[in-house]
């Protein structure tokens, strides 16, 4: 099962690679993995995602709150959350395939932000999933480089992750 | 008051009254070493490798209730401290690690005896820090004592850089730490608790399973008057040794992997199982799918819920301080006078278990290393601290030497570390001075950290070392006879030092003992007549003694073999 875990954690030096080194060390998937401070900056927020059964999500939850440094968890998987992802691809855009390109781009509701003779830059962002049909709508020879932020995630509506 | 970092430090360790620091100097720590000549509160003891310095104040905890203390130089102080910090995480000793650093503007230069010691040690330590301010020195201290023996205990390391050390800054040592960070559960929850009274209550096939977690809280007290109270029967991992009166007619022994046959065949076969401070690991339930194929009830009592639930499903968890939950639970048991189950039929059944005496053994011509520790346990009147390495004799130790009270077995029982015997009776020995201490160990172990002969000369620290000599590296000759036809690959250690003379090369007592009837008046001139000498016995022992019972790795509890089954 995949899941998306959310960490409010202390912004120190060495906070993340306790948790990177927690879940290496212990044999635990991880799929994805931002970080960022937070509004309040001795805090940040880490979004994990992972994939286990359910005894390893909680061992995952229980020896994440065991890091000195982790202030709360929450599986925002378990309830109704919104997830976003940015993906900044670079694709060759030259003859037709120009117009293809933002034709695509604007098909998936993405922008051009970086334009010369023969590439474009498209910035898309949304569900994990939306970029890989992104990516998997594009003839694959005409993409140069891609990079994706890893998802981020949110609880909807009264689920609030805060000290 | 303006102090130098240094100054700080020493400071810090007179406000957490703390008298021994277990130590090595070097470059990164020379200031810190100069405060500790300037002042008398904080004893030094200079070891001879920086791994006995941490064992030595790991075994401090141990064998007390009080924070050990070690202090190392930056890079390869470090590295040799890695393997003592790493035991005590396994078995959640508290104890803070001081180690010197390479100065701020330095690090990440590859400066002379550089290592990233935050790096090196974060899979290892409940916590570690980095102080790359002096005016964080004294909170960091602060929080460093108090993460190490709150909660679940463990090792906590202050990287402090050399600069650091000299810097100035006001000193004033926090009264309190706040961090929102941590807060360790204490109470358990009621609903739960009362749960586990009513299935406790309804129980026909009990056991109490306790394990370190009960020494480590000095829970000891409060475990004797529930078993008491329910008459049910008791048993102790290798780390829970001395939780439960060793003599007492409730307990069945240890459990596990050499555990005995009524320990494990009790446990395998009970309808509920309160398992106290203890984690079901491997060594001690075997293999987990065999031993989750009987149905039974499981109560899990334990500081950390990680600990709960992760190789064993269990039924009612209850997260809280043992001693806390052991209040409630007798609380509840005592409100309205609820009488115990009736457990006579179940009692009937391990009686006859205990009847396979399976802990018996043959004395023959030659010396039988458990006719060595029970000889010891008498001479000694079961009163002695016991450490041990690891191995056999740590096996034998653990099933011929009855402990009756907590923090007297001193082991390590997690990591499972070689070496540490000798540095940890030297920490025993430091937090109980006048003690009897003895040291069971084997020729393989000994000589890992034989180094600190010299440090107990030193100090003069009256350790008596009981050396089962067998020539062989025993458990892991062991294996190789039961599980690799007899292929002993590595296991024989040749060119052994003639120990007699070692010992007195050191300034202490050696004796070679070598026939049986010679054992007990050994034993008796070492703690009579030798009683202030480190005196090292080296019993020359059947080199072909086995540890039974045993359960193989991979097997279920009640798949033991039997020394009468060969």
């Amino acid at each position: 099962m995949r899941h998306i875990i959310s960490i409010l954690l202390e912004n120190e030096a060495g906070a993340l690679s306790r948790v990177a080194g927690l879940f290496s060390a212990r044999g635990y998937n991880i799929e994805s993995l931002t970080v960022a401070p937070t509004e309040d900056a001795s805090l940040s927020r880490m979004t994990i995602v992972t994939t286990g059964s359910e005894d390893v999500l909680e061992q995952i939850t229980k020896q994440l709150n065991k890091l000195v440094d982790v202030v709360k968890v929450v599986d925002l998987s378990e309830a109704a959350h919104s997830e976003r992802e940015l993906m900044l691809i670079k694709v060759r855009a030259t003859g037709k395939d120009r117009e293809e390109m933002k034709r695509m781009a604007d098909i998936f509701r993405g922008r051009i932000i970086d334009v010369t003779d023969s590439t474009y830059v498209i910035e898309l962002t949304g569900t994990g999933a939306k970029l890989d049909s992104f990516i998997a709508a594009l003839d694959a020879g005409l993409i140069l480089e891609t990079v994706r932020t890893g998802v981020c995630g949110i609880g909807r509506g009264d689920r609030i992750l805060k000290v | 008051m303006t102090l130098t970092g240094a100054e700080i430090v020493i400071r810090c360790l007179q406000e957490e009254k703390v008298d021994y620091v277990f130590g090595y100097p070097g470059g990164s720590v020379l200031h810190i070493y100069d405060e500790l000549f300037k002042q008398d509160d904080i004893k030094h003891i200079l070891v001879r490798h920086e791994q006995a310095a941490v064992h030595a104040a790991d075994a401090y905890s141990r064998s007390s209730e009080r924070v050990g203390v070690a202090l190392v130089t930056s890079g390869p102080g470090v590295t040799n401290a890695v393997t003592g910090i790493a035991t005590a995480y396994m078995d959640s000793i508290p104890m803070v690690v001081l180690c010197g650093q390479v100065p701020t503007y330095y690090i990440g230069q590859d400066a002379f005896q550089e290592c990233d010691t935050v790096g090196i040690t974060r899979p290892c330590v409940k916590h570690n820090f980095l102080v790359k301010d002096v005016k964080d020195l004294a909170s960091t201290m602060k929080k460093a004592f108090h993460i190490a023996k709150t909660g679940r205990p463990g090792p906590v390391v202050v990287d402090i850089p050399k600069d650091i050390t000299a810097n100035k800054c006001e000193f004033e040592y926090p009264a309190s730490v706040q961090m929102r960070s941590y807060n360790p559960v204490v109470k358990g929850h009621l609903g739960q608790i009362k749960k586990a009274v009513q299935m406790l209550l309804e129980a026909k096939q009990p056991i109490i399973y306790t394990g370190g977690g009960v020494v480590l809280s000095d829970a000891s007290e409060k475990l004797v008057k529930l078993a008491k109270r329910l008459n049910f029967p008791v048993t102790n991992t290798l780390m829970g040794l001395g939780g439960y009166p060793a003599t007492d007619k409730q307990f069945v022994g240890m459990l596990g992997m050499h555990g005995t046959y009524e320990a494990n065949m009790t446990m395998q076969h009970a309808d509920v199982v309160l398992a106290i401070g203890a984690r079901f690991d491997d060594r001690v339930i075997g293999n987990p799918e065999h031993f989750g194929g009987v149905p039974r009830k499981i109560i899990h009592v334990d500081i950390d819920p990680s600990s709960i639930s992760k190789r064993v499903k269990v039924d009612v968890p209850i997260v809280g301080n043992v001693p806390d939950v052991l209040d409630e639970l007798l609380k509840l048991l005592d409100d309205g006078a609820k009488a115990a189950p009736d457990v006579s039929d179940w009692w009937q059944q391990i009686d006859g278990w205990r009847a396979k005496n399976s802990l018996g053994y043959k004395q023959g011509d030659l010396i039988e290393p458990q006719y060595v520790v029970e000889k010891l346990y008498e001479v000694t009147q079961g009163e002695a601290f016991i450490t041990s390495d690891v191995g056999q004799h740590q096996m034998f130790a653990a099933q011929y030497y009855k402990f009756d009270k907590p923090r007297r077995w001193i082991n390590s029982g997690g990591l499972g570390t070689m070496g540490v015997g000798l540095p940890y009776a030297m920490g025993v020995l430091f937090a109980n001075p006048g003690a009897q201490v003895a040291c069971i160990t084997g020729e393989g172990s000994i000589q890992m950290c034989i180094q600190e002969l010299s440090t107990c000369k030193q100090f003069e620290l009256p350790v008596k070392i009981i050396n089962l000599n067998n020539g062989m590296l025993g458990m892991v000759r062991q294996w190789q006879e039961m599980f690799y036809s007899k292929r002993y690959s590595q296991s024989y250690v040749t060119s052994l030092p003639d120990f007699v003379k070692l010992a007195e090369s050191y300034g202490h007592v050696g004796m070679r003992i070598e026939k049986p009837e010679d054992v007990v008046p050994a034993l008796k001139k070492a703690f009579t007549e030798y009683k202030d000498r480190l005196v090292f016995m080296d019993f020359i022992i059947d080199p072909e003694a086995n540890v039974y019972p045993m359960v193989a790795a991979g097997k279920g509890l009640s798949e033991m073999i039997l020394s009468e089954d060969l």
